[in-house]
């Protein structure tokens, strides 16, 4: 009896604690959350605890996509529309989807050149590789810059895309050539026999066999970029054409100081894609984060 | 003798379907990455001044972007095949590895060195100006100052994050909400550093004492009796506010991998430990924390060396004001602030400098693992 009581009083205090720590945790989102739907008014007058349900509205949501909604009176209907998010929204998918899939791509191509072919030169390279898993990228930001000026190229997506690649490369380099050098030997022995040159078996062949380690690090890398600020305004500026969420919304921050409803409905669009892939692909996400655990 | 002469000729004639042959393949070698540097161009141009719907821009670029890099590799690919066997040997593992090391070189080993020297020079890199930089770098009260909260970071932010996530991989282990516990936690870990410094400039926020509160902490603190507090231009304790930024974005990351090596703790062992009666907290000291320990040094690495560099919460939240400069906010505000690419290349070398055990470590690391 004082046994099972005493199982019960641990279950109690374990799942009490637990509940406390979740609840610290989750607060923070909710806020945001609730605020969101919450019109102007209310997200200034009262806290987000004090719900009226009855309040709740989308109209922030359509004022972040269409833009902010600013009184006045020339124009019809007594209102005229602000910058709107909806550019960002597609700017951080243009720079993020190239972003990530080069990398990938290169780093593919690298390792298997590493793992299985033999060259001059090829475990100094590897070593460059790991070395440079831990260089803090703010080391390459000045001399870059200084390039880019040169060949035109700041602001320009073309920038961007290069620069994640060449940030991002070490680590997509590295992971996958520990599991490309992992592949059985007589898969490709076999391959080779037949006939086959490099180009088709890794085409053909690794590509489809590393399914896995590409799609953990696409993850990582994904959301590397998509929450990436200090890149992103060092390489691309704050041109409304070309700029990315986490600008945008950080200038939000600056000059919307006092537009809460539209800031939390703001950082709910720039998260809603990670989150997606967070809850779509959250094996994924959880076995890239432990692989990726070594870099810099 | 006739026999001889048609040999002959045929021989020439098939030396000269030969060279036709080789002319037109360089021919072909040629004009194909001419053409395809054509096409690249002409994309490049239509992205730079294009005017079509942004939609439309969008997915051009994509394609471009994302089919030149694979168009490269076919192209090269194709190059290298029409060599002699010899050459091709030779060649390929080139194009396979060729463009990461280009890219590397120039992004992450060139810079490097460009950086160091860069550091000598004056704002515009003219001028040799010797260790001044660095005595800048070193010396100046701004930059003391983000040194000590950057400690701070490193200190109170790794050992929260580890302590947290460590603490509720356990009760998780222990509970039947193990799931979804570790769900919530993780979570944060989806959201960007910007994105969560909204989150929590809302939570800090702060009105005037005897209006109503909408900041979180301040309508807690007034509702239990207190004052209302700007907790954000509160030194020295704003570092700590946004320490805990920091604490509740990385907490999902440690729990996560401290998480997996608890599972792997034997199950024995720890039964073995309970029969000759210890209790729980000599079994976590004295079995289980030994057990996970070089997990833990990997997951504390990890977030040093993220808090090392941390720059978005600070620019965010107070824009290095009041007190909460970092390092990296330091170099961004050399860099574009002040425009003195000297000192921000010092800076830069100094948080290169901080992270070279890490490098080191993971050399040995991989040294260690396998004979390359």
């Amino acid at each position: 009896m004082s046994k099972k009581r005493q199982k019960l009083i641990s279950d109690i205090l374990v799942n009490g604690s637990l509940l406390l720590l979740c609840l610290i945790w989750t607060l923070p989102s909710l806020g945001m959350l609730v605020s969101s739907f919450r019109p102007r008014d209310d997200v200034l007058t009262t806290g987000w605890w004090k719900i009226d349900w009855s309040q709740l509205t989308l109209k922030n949501y359509d004022q972040v996509f269409s833009g902010k909604e600013i009184a006045d009176a020339s124009m019809p209907g007594g209102v005229a529309k602000g910058e709107d998010m909806s550019q960002a929204f597609l700017n951080s998918l243009v720079v993020t989807v190239p972003s990530t899939i080069i990398p990938i791509l290169i780093a593919a191509f690298a390792a298997y050149g590493f793992a299985w072919m033999k060259f001059p030169g090829r475990k100094v390279f590897f070593i460059m590789v790991v070395a440079m898993l831990a260089v803090p990228l703010q080391i390459a930001l000045i001399p870059i810059l200084r390039d880019y000026t040169k060949l035109d190229l700041n602001g320009t997506f073309l920038a961007i895309w290069l620069a994640h690649t060449g940030f991002g490369l070490p680590l997509a380099t590295y992971l996958l050539y520990n599991y490309i050098s992992a592949l059985p030997r007589d898969i490709l022995e076999s391959a080779f026999i037949d006939g086959a040159s490099h180009f088709t078996i890794f085409t053909r062949l690794i590509l489809q066999l590393s399914i896995p380690a590409l799609a953990s690090f696409a993850i990582l890398q994904f959301m590397w970029v998509w929450n990436d600020l200090l890149v992103a305004l060092v390489f691309i500026g704050s041109r409304p054409e070309v700029a990315v969420l986490t600008q945008r919304l950080m200038d939000m921050t600056g000059s919307r100081g006092q537009d809460w409803h539209l800031l939390m409905a703001g950082a709910f669009v720039t998260m809603s894609v990670p989150l997606f892939i967070f809850f779509m692909l959250q094996r994924y996400f959880v076995r890239g984060i432990l692989a990726g655990s070594v870099k810099g | 003798m006739v026999a001889m002469e048609t040999s002959e000729n045929s021989l020439q004639s098939s030396r000269f379907f030969d060279l036709v042959a080789w002319l037109g393949r360089l021919a072909v070698s040629l004009i194909v990455p001419i053409c395809t540097f054509l096409v690249m161009w002409r994309g490049f141009i239509f992205l730079r001044d294009g005017a079509a719907p942004k939609l439309v821009m969008a997915l051009v670029a994509i394609i471009w972007g994302v089919g030149g890099v694979a168009i490269l590799f076919v192209v090269s690919n194709w190059l290298v095949e029409r060599l002699s066997v010899r050459w091709r040997s030779y060649l390929l593992p080139f194009v396979f590895v060729g463009p990461g090391l280009a890219i590397l070189t120039w992004y992450l080993f060139l810079p490097t060195v460009r950086t160091l020297y860069y550091g000598f020079f004056n704002r515009t890199s003219t001028k040799f100006v010797g260790f001044n930089n660095f005595i800048f770098a070193l010396t100046d009260k701004a930059m003391l100052e983000s040194f000590r909260n950057n400690l701070l970071w490193l200190i109170v932010g790794t050992s929260l994050s580890v302590i947290f996530g460590l603490l509720i991989a356990i009760l998780a282990d222990r509970s039947k909400f193990e799931k979804i516990a570790k769900s919530l936690i993780f979570l944060p870990q989806a959201i960007s550093f910007v994105g969560a410094g909204v989150i929590w400039r809302f939570i800090y926020y702060y009105r005037p004492p005897g209006e109503e509160q909408i900041g979180l902490l301040n309508a807690i603190v007034v509702a239990l009796g207190g004052e209302p507090l700007a907790w954000l231009t509160l030194r020295p304790w704003n570092t700590f506010f946004l320490i805990a930024i920091m604490v509740w974005l990385q907490t999902g990351f440690a729990m996560i991998i401290l998480s997996a090596a608890l599972k792997g703790v034997p199950e024995e062992l720890l039964e073995a430990a309970r029969i000759d009666g210890a209790t729980e907290i000599q079994i976590f000291f004295g079995i289980i924390i030994p057990y996970i320990q070089g997990t833990i040094i990997t997951v504390s690495t990890t977030i040093l060396i993220a808090t090392l560099k941390i720059f978005d919460i600070v620019f965010v939240m107070t824009n290095g004001l009041y007190g909460t400069e970092v390092m990296a906010s330091q170099q961004y505000k050399q860099m574009f602030k002040y425009q003195d690419f000297g000192r921000g290349s010092a800076v830069a070398i100094i948080l290169l400098i901080t992270v070279i055990p890490v490098m080191f470590y993971n050399l040995r690391q991989f040294r260690e693992r396998e004979a390359f």
